[in-house]
């Protein structure tokens, strides 16, 4: 039934969108995202398209007539990257607290400066506290099955909340590979049309949106919006569950561990570097080490429990960051795995690192001396408290 | 697994055959992954691409260190890019050659283990009027190595771009001289 066919992540990132009939799309093109929004108005102007199509001046605008769009009920589609992203986040933020579900694919870039166009998820990661959901993804079969999933995800009516489907710019926005895709019918089956009813922007029926609100409701709304994110969760799971019955793939949900049955060890891994990741761990344990692999899909909510599990029975694991947390000399995904894992039974070493940021190549030689170097600190029973640097060898001046 | 880097310069379609190869693999049941690697790229500057081919799916998302094959579009790169960089011993060289070359014109490195050789330029100015060598040397890279089937690489390089690349195709096949230097 579902169709073979070869796409590059863009491409995959389209055909989701186009897949799930959004009413309204708004998107401004910006590098590396630009391809999703030519590939939709090619879409459209073959007459494959049904969504109405705004070309806005600016990512600003886009974000926000899909909040209008969204209100008035529409099911709401757009992508960016980076210094697109930033120029959204007044928006940004108000569509989460509106409680708005639209649907947006961020093709990961590196923020300036120095000037850069290439990857690296340091846009997303920064405003994982804006109120999103945020999902991560490893190559181009996931960006069009959980772009298709985070419709339901976010219009569920127990989570009612924007998402982001995050994916590494170049990396995977531009590589080509083997991507099955669903036909409209099977889509159509697992994705109903969206009825808002919360909130609906309707001139037959006047209602005062986003009035000016005392700090006591506006816990009110924080705390409900908080527990949304947690309800998503278990959305997400369902969702996972429901998408497997009907093409065979399931992505794992919040997290998806990789031979940690009886790892010893645990390298802790988000994005496109997985793929690699996965290979260095059939590698070591060919060599009968014992090193498995969990792998952060969901970011937003961070999943505390899942990770504390999947943690739970190892001597000590690693965390590759592809990003900065600027003030801690570490990646944001080690801070949030460490932070879950406060409330375990036991404190286990582990070791930060950071690579592959605008661009630079995460290689197969750089994933495994990260891993003999955890090991071998976690033998020592040391935690590295500051990033181990994944440098490339080949070019580059260390600062 | 089969990897292979291309080495081509803007405006040359670089890119476009690495995902060809990558179609004709997967239209064959395999699977493939195509990644470019973006410079600072403009026409004419040094463009890599990287593909990597399997039996089974394909889980790295890295560029290309120590290809099997390498595919050089331009034969003035030579004087620009180090396109032997890491190429396994044995390693299968495709080239588009000025008419006239010779294995000793070529200068190789002693890693490569076979070449594959074609005026992927003259055939390119005869049959489209320009120096747009990626379909030809998409036949010399099916003659050189066999690893993609070239009536799956006809379609899809017509599909793209007309009859008159998949004949340029198919004509760069035929003429395409293989030497295996071992």
């Amino acid at each position: 039934m579902s169709e073979i066919a070869v796409m590059n992540g863009n491409f995959a990132a389209a055909t989701a969108a186009r897949l799930a009939r959004p009413e309204v799309i708004a998107a401004y093109p910006i590098t590396p995202q630009t391809p999703v929004v030519e590939y939709l108005t090619q879409f459209a102007a073959e007459g494959n398209l049904g969504s109405k199509m705004s070309e806005v001046e600016s990512e600003h605008s886009a974000m926000s007539i899909l909040s209008g769009a969204s209100m008035a009920g529409a099911r709401c589609y757009t992508a960016t990257s980076s210094q697109g992203l930033a120029l959204m986040y007044e928006p940004y933020f108000r569509a989460s607290t509106l409680r708005l579900p639209i649907v947006m694919n961020i093709v990961n870039r590196e923020m300036i400066s120095p000037q850069s166009v290439w990857g690296g998820p340091q846009d997303s990661l920064t405003l994982r506290d804006a109120g999103w959901l945020q999902i991560y993804v490893e190559d181009n079969q996931e960006i069009l099955d959980t772009t298709i999933q985070a419709f339901r995800i976010a219009e569920d009516q127990r989570v009612l909340l924007p998402i982001n489907v995050c994916y590494d710019g170049f990396y995977l926005s531009h590589m080509t590979e083997r991507v099955e895709v669903p036909t409209q019918a099977q889509v159509d089956g697992f994705l109903p049309p969206y009825i808002a009813k919360h909130q609906i922007l309707d001139p037959a029926r006047p209602m005062a949106i986003d009035p000016l609100t005392s700090g006591y409701l506006v816990m009110e709304y924080r705390k409900k919006h908080m527990a949304a994110q947690a309800a998503a969760l278990g959305v997400l799971a369902e969702v996972d569950r429901e998408y497997e019955s009907l093409t065979g793939r399931s992505w794992g949900g919040a997290i998806a561990s990789y031979r940690m049955e009886d790892a010893e060890y645990a390298v802790v891994t988000m994005g496109s570097v997985t793929g690699a990741c996965r290979e260095m761990i059939d590698e070591k344990r060919s060599r009968g080490i014992r090193v498995g692999l969990v792998k952060i899909r969901c970011l937003r909510p961070f999943p505390r429990e899942a990770v504390m599990r999947a943690l739970s029975t190892v001597k000590g694991f690693g965390v590759i960051d592809r990003n900065v947390s600027f003030g801690w000399n570490h990646g944001i995904v080690y801070q949030e795995v460490k932070a879950a894992l406060y409330g375990a039974d036991r404190i286990v070493p582990s070791v930060p690192f950071i690579g592959g940021l605008g661009g630079e190549d995460i290689t197969m030689d750089l994933v495994s001396t990260a891993c003999d170097t955890m090991i071998e600190a976690v033998d020592a029973g040391k935690t590295i408290h500051e990033a181990v640097w994944l440098w490339s060898p080949r070019k580059g001046v260390k600062l | 697994m089969k990897e292979i880097r291309l080495h081509g310069r803007g405006g040359m379609g670089t890119v476009k055959a690495a995902e060809i190869i990558v179609n004709a693999k997967v239209i064959a049941g395999g699977y493939g992954n195509s990644i470019p690697f973006f410079g600072f790229e403009r026409q004419g500057a040094p463009v890599t691409s990287f593909v990597r081919l399997d039996e089974k799916p394909i889980r790295p998302k890295t560029q290309v260190y120590s290809p099997d094959c390498v595919i050089v579009l331009d034969p003035t790169l030579r004087k620009a890019v180090d396109v032997f960089e890491g190429l396994k011993d044995g390693g299968c060289l495709i080239i588009n050659a000025e008419p006239g070359s010779t294995i000793e014109s070529l200068d190789l490195v002693p890693s490569v283990g076979s070449v594959a050789m074609v005026d992927a330029t003259g055939l390119a100015i005869r049959r489209l009027g320009k120096p747009i060598t990626n379909t030809a040397m998409l036949g010399a890279f099916i003659k050189g190595t066999g690893w993609v089937d070239l009536d799956a690489v006809a379609a899809k390089v017509e599909e793209f771009w007309g009859k008159a690349n998949a004949d340029l195709l198919r004509e760069a096949y035929d003429a395409t001289v293989v030497l295996q230097l071992r």
